[in-house]
């Protein structure tokens, strides 16, 4: 079969015009100095969680693997500064579960590990040994470890790779300065992926409100002597949430629909965030792991919005002082955007892997409207991007009907909170669905 | 100083719709229509208006209260409501009906089934039928105030509607189109100026309150079954509550179905009742009987254009 490059975007369904404050957009990306102290947890992934190589008193270096584990689905995690560790102790992630974490006191130097060096990598084996050990997850938000979705099985026959510079969520440019700060290291990293996994078809896909984005990427991947089959091309896509949620950018981009507890492979699609292919580039040339991370500081409490790269561990609390601190006591600290991001208890926790953001609300903005009772209206029916009938979830939820939840296709919400957004009457849906969720969980298990 | 966080569920921005502002646009919407129905049926039109909001929103409040529920009047839904039921009055009505018709949409239909988005069929319109049952000589036969009253000279003071003179074979006394276009004939208060009702139908649709599929649909459905009844088109159009239903009944959010194909089947079904009603039925008018009668079918309707949810296999029914 042809693969065809469409020349407009292929329709997807729903969705919500959400405002953007890409506030940080034009910005330099700073990089932050050394923190004194990094807490790096042992669960920056979907998957397991690693176990501590390392224990109290040793020294590391940066780039140094602190923490791994046997199980397949996970990612080792790697010292993000030199110095000793203080300690190992327990630090709540904001999903609310306990993970170990390793305590860094930092001495200053950030003198790297003089074992790193460029991976070998011929084939993609190769390429699945050499990511795993780079500890890449997932860096658009969800952290799903890379290698995983790098080791296509045999019968899964890939031929487009799709490079997710959508980022669609508000206030978060992460991914925006990485395109174009980092486009040469993104193209070099989008060939090596072509020619290691042999793909025919390469879209980066970028939401039409980033033009200097589109612009520069289409200069650069316009070559000849790279890419003399031009089988890597630029789509601008809708501005339009939740444009660059897996599903809805596959779709989107190749026509595509990926079936229900299937993933991209399945459709011989693979998608990767923009970060995640620099990184790989970078990787592959130094060896350097995944030891730091551009995130969008931004937010109404936030005195001096910017991207900043910090060491992973450093505290919220450190990289916010670092911008100026807060204009406004925060009453809300989120990480990642503003529609999937998750609210966290204290700016003492550390800044994850698979971050691209941290917002700080002040009071007014961190506030939700008092739920009303549903209208019927039916904006959560026509936004679902996932053609569910989100006001019916949420009644079935509550009646616990894990029959009707199942029906009503329960499983196929990413919990983009679309429909919530939406929502004249502020119902907390995605609250309401995630619960319906557990409850089909608890009920399989029995 | 306080660091507690406040920690909730994403997502963490609203668009900033509420219940209130689509409720306001909805106002909006009648606000040519009510400045309308004052200048074709006098001060009469707006002490019906009055009267008719008024008790709907003393209802709410006071059944809320009774029932121990949060007040609800700030989300305007019963003012709405009482615009709507007084748009469906004659302008010549006894107030005292007209606040009794706000009780009945308000307490009835609206707060016994537990209040705004749980009743089953529209309060406005609902009411305006057990006020039909209940007092038939104020609210039909032919004795409609005529427009511009006030002014007449001559003693006629009442007339039949467009509808209603056809039903009897009067077909020269239909006023023009273009006087029925501007609402000059006899009817109910809020139907029958056409302009105000379809400027503030565009409103709705700009702003995106509610989807024109329905009143498209309604009134496509109605043109067509007239054409092929030989009936005439632009009269069927132009009178009764036809525009009115069309734009603000049939297109409540909470007695119409979710879904677009639902809203199709909906939108024809109250279509071809109208013409049924109109062209065989004992009364001249039927509008507010199809889109309750369409606002029982919802639940079924719903049933069968539910989605498919993205990439789920299709529900194998067992034989």
């Amino acid at each position: 079969m042809e693969l065809i490059f469409p020349k407009k975007p292929f329709h997807t369904h729903g969705g919500a015009d959400v405002p953007h404050h890409k506030n940080t957009a034009q910005m330099e990306t700073a990089v932050m100095p050394c923190p004194s102290q990094v807490t790096i947890p042992m669960q920056q992934h979907v998957g397991a969680p690693c176990k501590p190589l390392v224990k109290k008193g040793d020294t590391v270096l940066v780039g140094q693997k602190i923490a791994d584990s046997e199980a397949y689905v996970s990612a080792p995690i790697h010292s993000s500064v030199s110095g000793t560790v203080s300690g190992i102790t327990k630090v709540m992630l904001p999903g609310g579960q306990f993970t170990e974490a390793v305590v860094i006191d930092s001495d200053g130097e950030m003198k790297p590990c003089p074992d790193l060096k460029p991976p070998v990598v011929n084939t993609p084996e190769d390429l699945v040994k050499a990511v795993r050990e780079s500890g890449l997850v997932g860096l658009g938000g969800a952290g799903f470890p890379a290698h995983v979705k790098l080791n296509v099985p045999k019968d899964k026959h890939l031929d487009t790779l799709i490079v997710n510079v959508a980022e669609c969520e508000p206030y978060i440019t992460a991914d925006h300065r990485e395109a174009l700060e980092n486009s040469w290291e993104l193209l070099s990293g989008v060939y090596a992926l072509r020619d290691l996994l042999d793909l025919k078809r390469v879209i980066i896909a970028v939401e039409n409100n980033k033009p200097d984005v589109i612009e520069t990427l289409r200069k650069i991947a316009d070559s000849e002597k790279d890419d003399s089959d031009d089988i890597v091309r630029v789509l601008p896509l809708k501005s339009r949430y939740p444009q660059g949620a897996e599903k809805v950018l596959v779709q989107a981009c190749t026509g595509r629909i990926i079936p229900l507890g299937k993933l991209p492979a399945d459709v011989g699609c693979l998608v990767m965030n923009v970060t995640s292919v620099a990184f790989l580039s970078h990787y592959l040339k130094t060896g350097i792991p995944l030891v730091s991370k551009r995130v969008t500081i931004d937010g109404s409490a936030v005195e001096y919005p910017k991207n900043v790269i910090v060491p992973i561990g450093t505290k919220i609390s450190e990289a916010i002082a670092f911008c100026g601190g807060y204009k406004k006591p925060p009453k809300k600290i989120l990480m990642c955007g503003p529609m999937m991001g998750l609210a966290v208890t204290t700016d003492e926790l550390p800044i994850l892997k698979q971050n691209n953001g941290i917002l700080a609300f002040a009071e007014e903005d961190a506030l939700l409207p008092e739920p009303t009772q549903c209208i019927r209206c039916g904006r959560c029916v026509a936004g679902c991007p996932m053609h569910l009938s989100p006001t019916l979830l949420e009644k079935y939820a509550e009646l616990k009907d894990t029959e009707q939840l199942n029906k009503l296709g329960i499983m196929c919400c990413m919990e983009c909170g679309t429909c919530v957004f939406n929502c004249p009457a502020g119902r907390p849906l995605v609250q309401a669905i995630r619960m319906g969720k557990a409850m089909i969980r608890k009920a399989g298990k029995k | 100083m306080d660091k507690k966080l406040i920690v909730s569920s994403s997502p963490h921005m609203r668009s900033g719709t509420t219940t209130q502002k689509i409720m306001l646009d909805v106002i909006i919407a009648l606000v040519p229509a009510a400045v309308a129905a004052c200048i074709l049926f006098g001060w009469n039109a707006l002490l019906i208006i009055a009267v008719s909001v008024l008790s709907c929103v003393l209802c709410e409040y006071v059944c809320r209260k009774v029932m121990k529920r949060p007040n609800t009047i700030q989300d305007l839904s019963a003012v709405v409501t009482g615009l709507l039921l007084a748009f469906n009055l004659p302008a010549n009505i006894n107030p005292l009906i007209a606040a009794f018709g706000g009780v009945v949409a308000i307490v009835v239909v609206k707060q016994m089934f537990g209040g705004i988005g749980q009743n089953f069929v529209n309060p406005a319109l609902t009411a305006r039928i057990v006020l039909m049952s209940s007092f038939p000589a104020s609210m039909s036969g032919s004795n409609w105030v005529i427009p511009f009253w006030y002014k007449a000279s001559s003693d006629a003071m009442t007339s039949a509607t467009p509808l209603g003179l056809l039903a009897e074979g009067k077909t020269e006394q239909i006023p023009s189109y273009l006087n029925m276009f501007l609402g000059a004939r006899g009817g109910c208060l809020g139907e029958t100026c056409a302009l105000a009702l379809l400027l503030g139908g565009i409103y709705l649709v700009a702003r995106k309150v509610i989807s024109p599929v329905i009143p498209l649909c309604y009134v496509g459905t109605v043109a067509v079954f007239s054409l092929l009844l030989g009936r005439d088109v632009l009269l069927d159009l132009l009178s009764g509550g036809l525009l009115l239903g069309a734009i603000f009944m049939a297109t409540d959010y909470t007695t119409s179905p979710l879904y677009i194909k639902g809203k199709i089947i909906f939108a024809v079904g109250c279509g071809i009742l109208t013409i049924l009603i109109r062209a065989f039925g004992a009364m001249p008018e039927g509008v507010s009987f199809s889109i309750v009668l369409m606002n029982i079918m919802v639940p079924l309707i719903e049933r069968a254009t539910k989605p498919k949810p993205f990439g789920k296999e299709p529900e194998k029914h067992e034989a």
